[in-house]
């Protein structure tokens, strides 16, 4: 039954844009005409606490939660928080990573170091793997705010849905003004 | 129409539908969004209350009036709220009245995580829970129609993750032809005096009996039959769980939680050979069930604390041999470093609690952002037990202890906490005249929840301006003498009088004044030039790290033995507490 569902983990650290990633793959999700249920916990998200949002689709789904070992794709925001979740995932994942840290509070206090060399960690653990420089490529687009976007678009080539489709759930999701840079940033995620 | 709600926005929609006048609430993870949804339903009368107690009171009176209404907390809201709870069994509604519970399992944002079932049957009132949006909606428009059928407040209970997770829901029109509100009056049911009560009590007793004949053939309670092999009895979320983890059992999918349809758990027990109750918490439907002689397995191999998932209860089967092993997961089991919450840059509690560990403050603490202030290098909070107790234990802690120990003793709260049962607390200090110090931190919000606008904070839930309570003139009429308003981030004067008031053997309280700095785009708050640390005068003293500001960050050399500070300039909001812990002017403002 689990195998008609795909379960896609957006992890990251608050503050980062994770809930609004995941809305807007749910969105498409929904447009593209499968059930989809999606959850996270919000309330310490905003003060740089650890985040992991889960979003399911498929025929039916029941349960909210990717049960554990059985993540399809990881969507990393964040190279540490990746790590902290790799347990969540299947063996033969799909990780596609933001390249980007952000210092725990015991790394800035300097009682701890950030730990050297996780993305090639990872990448040795999952060999399906991406590491993607979001602010550059957003930077290029024209707008740094964008980062989170060109990742979706990242990840959005293993979706399989239509471009159609994207573009639909960017325009409900995201404000007229910021729609153009957007689906610009989005459009060069995807062809990565 | 359909569209992907989370449980907290289908609840609010169904109360919508359901044709609900009136909503009240006191915010609480995770059922503050309940209350933020419906009031952009303009056919809605929606507000914060400053408590529990009185966001149910409050949608009693409406209900009285003939409203439909509804109120909605967390579950420890229940507690504060339990009084009329209680009572409002006995007096029924008029108009329908739903209190919505959110109870937090796994404890992502609470203090304890209490089963609200329990209260339900203490109540003896009836409670629904939904296992996604959609029963969200659907059960908060039956538990309307559920509270007038049988002349009860209904409550409905969902937890973090049916409250904050997301789901497709068909939307539909809300109801009309409902009675408009006027009043009635009817002494003998709703004046609850012992002669009036002891009428109510076996209507109450009898309306349980009703109830739970209804939920035999109520079609929210389902059987659904698939292996005669095990048959389980579930609710809420933990339906989704079990269909996930064990989808050959047969369910009884069970929509309303108490009281139970005993004839369909009969029913559903003679079709099954081995009978199991999975439930979240404590053994609620279990002990029922065995209670009416039917042997059952649950909380023998279930865990009792924290939240069930599918990988949980699988595990709980494989191990009790019920079902064979599965091959072992990909589970990587290794230490890293923790990233827990931190106040936020510029938070104007971060200086006060720098203070206090300094000043070796023992500091009875409270539930907020400030809760964080317990958390290293400040390190400066010794208690939290709930909403309001900060300053009633500390007239407690007093009480029997040494002068030069009284002195050291102070309270920490927030203004919403305050505002919330906080007041009471000071009131019994100033009446017993406890030596206690009081620190109220006046954030002008209610920010730990995701700032929602209080009584003091000068504007409603709608964005209206409104009354502010003012907190220095409420202290002194409640017979404070000693009351000192203060700059957070004037470390010099707030060390200062704190000295002073920590010494003084009356009770005093000490109110700072800087808000929250979140509240942005708003007159309360303005940014101030940023700060730089001036890389050649940095000598590498640590001193600006005691505070743990996650704008600044330790950059160690090559061999780690030394470094230097540097400011995160996208992070830095310019507040100066760390430019005025720096003995060598390094910190300066960015040119
Ligand atoms: C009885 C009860 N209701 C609600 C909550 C949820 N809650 C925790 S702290 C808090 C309010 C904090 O606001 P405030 O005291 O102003 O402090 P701030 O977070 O702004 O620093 C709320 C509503 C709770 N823990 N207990």
């Amino acid at each position: 039954m689990a195998d008609s569902i795909t379960n896609v983990l957006l992890v990251g650290v608050g503050g980062q844009g994770i809930l609004l990633a995941s809305e807007i793959l749910a969105e498409a999700f929904m447009i593209a005409g499968f059930d989809v249920k999606k959850s996270e916990i919000h309330g310490m998200s905003q003060r740089g606490g650890s985040v992991v949002s889960h979003v399911r689709f498929g025929e039916k789904v029941y349960s909210p939660v990717v049960p554990e070992g059985e993540g399809d794709i990881l969507f990393g925001f964040e190279l540490l928080e990746t790590r902290r979740y790799l347990n969540l995932l299947r063996p033969g994942a799909k990780v596609i990573v933001n390249d980007f840290m952000i210092q725990p509070p015991s790394v800035l206090l300097g009682n701890d170091r950030y730990p050297e060399n996780l993305a090639e960690e990872i990448s040795q653990r999952f060999t399906d793997f991406k590491l993607i420089d979001g602010l550059k490529i957003a930077t290029e687009v024209g707008n740094q705010r964008v980062a989170n976007t060109v990742l979706l678009g990242a990840v959005s080539k293993h979706l399989k849905l239509d471009d159609r489709v994207w573009q639909k759930a960017l325009q409900k999701m995201v404000p007229a003004k910021a729609l153009q840079v957007n689906l610009k940033a989005f459009e060069s995620g995807r062809s990565l | 129409m359909k569209e992907i709600l989370s449980g907290n926005e289908a609840i609010a929609r169904g109360a919508f539908e359901a044709g609900v006048k009136v909503a009240s609430a006191y915010p609480g993870t995770p059922s503050t969004e309940i209350l933020e949804n419906i009031s952009t339903y303009s056919s809605i009368n929606s507000s914060w209350a400053p408590n529990e107690k009185v966001a149910l009171e409050v949608a009693i009176g409406a209900s009285f009036g003939g409203a439909r209404s509804i109120a909605c907390m967390k579950h420890v809201g229940v507690n504060v709220a339990a009084d009329p709870l209680f009572t409002l069994s006995y007096t029924g509604v008029g108009g329908g009245l739903v209190l919505i519970v959110a109870d937090d399992p796994e404890m992502h944002s609470s203090q304890n995580e209490q089963d609200s079932r329990n209260y339900a049957k203490f109540a003896k009132v009836p409670m629904l829970e939904p296992a996604d949006s959609q029963e969200c909606k659907e059960f908060t428009r039956l538990a309307f129609e559920l509270s007038e059928k049988f002349d009860t407040p209904v409550m409905i209970r969902s937890c973090t993750r049916i409250s904050h997770g997301k789901s497709i829901v068909s939307l539909s029109e809300p109801v009309t032809g409902l009675p408009e509100p006027k009043l009635v009056k009817n002494p003998p049911k709703l004046v609850m005096l012992p002669g009036n009560a002891r009428v109510r009590h076996p209507l109450v007793e009898q309306r349980t009996l009703d109830l739970s004949t209804f939920g035999d053939s109520w079609e929210i309670n389902r059987i659904e039959s698939r292996s005669e092999e095990i048959g389980i009895i579930c609710t809420g979320v933990t339906y989704q769980y079990v269909r996930e983890a064990l989808p050959e059992a047969s369910t009884l999918k069970l929509g309303m939680v108490y009281p139970l349809p005993k004839k369909l758990i009969n029913e559903f027990a003679a079709t099954v050979k081995k009978l199991y109750v999975i439930e979240e918490l404590d053994p609620f439907i279990e002990e029922q069930v065995l209670a009416m002689g039917i042997p059952v397995i649950g909380k023998e191999i279930i865990p009792l604390c924290g939240e069930l998932s599918p990988g949980r209860i699988r595990v709980a089967f494989e191990k009790a041999e019920i079902i064979p092993a599965s091959e072992t997961k990909n589970v990587i089991e290794e230490k890293l470093i923790p990233r827990p919450p931190n106040m936020c840059p510029g938070c104007p509690h971060r200086g006060v609690f720098y203070l206090l560990n300094k000043a070796n403050a023992y500091v009875t603490g409270d539930i907020g952002c400030y809760t964080l202030g317990f958390m290293p290098p400040l390190n400066a909070m010794d208690t939290c037990v709930c909403m309001g107790a900060s300053i009633s234990n500390a007239s407690g802690i007093v009480r029997s202890l040494p002068p030069e120990e009284q002195r050291r003793v102070v309270a920490v709260i927030g203004d919403s906490t305050f505002l919330h049962t906080g007041v009471n607390s000071l009131m019994e200090m100033a009446y017993n005249q406890a030596p206690a110090t009081v620190i109220i931190l006046d954030n002008r919000i209610t920010a730990m929840t995701g700032r929602q606008e209080n009584p003091a904070s000068g504007y409603t839930l709608a964005g209206v301006k409104a009354p502010e309570v003012d907190i220095p003139d409420l202290c002194r009429a409640l017979g404070i003498k000693h009351v000192r308003i203060l700059d957070p981030y004037d470390l010099e004067e707030t060390k200062k009088v704190l000295q002073e008031e920590m010494s003084r053997a009356e009770p005093s309280v000490i109110i700072t004044n800087r808000p929250c700095c979140l509240i942005k785009d708003d007159s309360r708050f303005s940014k101030s030039a940023l700060l730089e640390v001036v890389q050649s005068d940095c000598t590498g003293c640590k001193a600006c790290l005691r505070i743990g500001c996650p704008a600044i960050e330790w950059q160690p050399d090559a061999e780690g033995k030394k470094g230097k500070s540097f400011i995160d300039p996208l992070l830095c909001t310019g507040c100066t507490v760390c430019q005025q812990l720096c003995k060598f002017n390094a910190i300066r403002q960015v040119k």
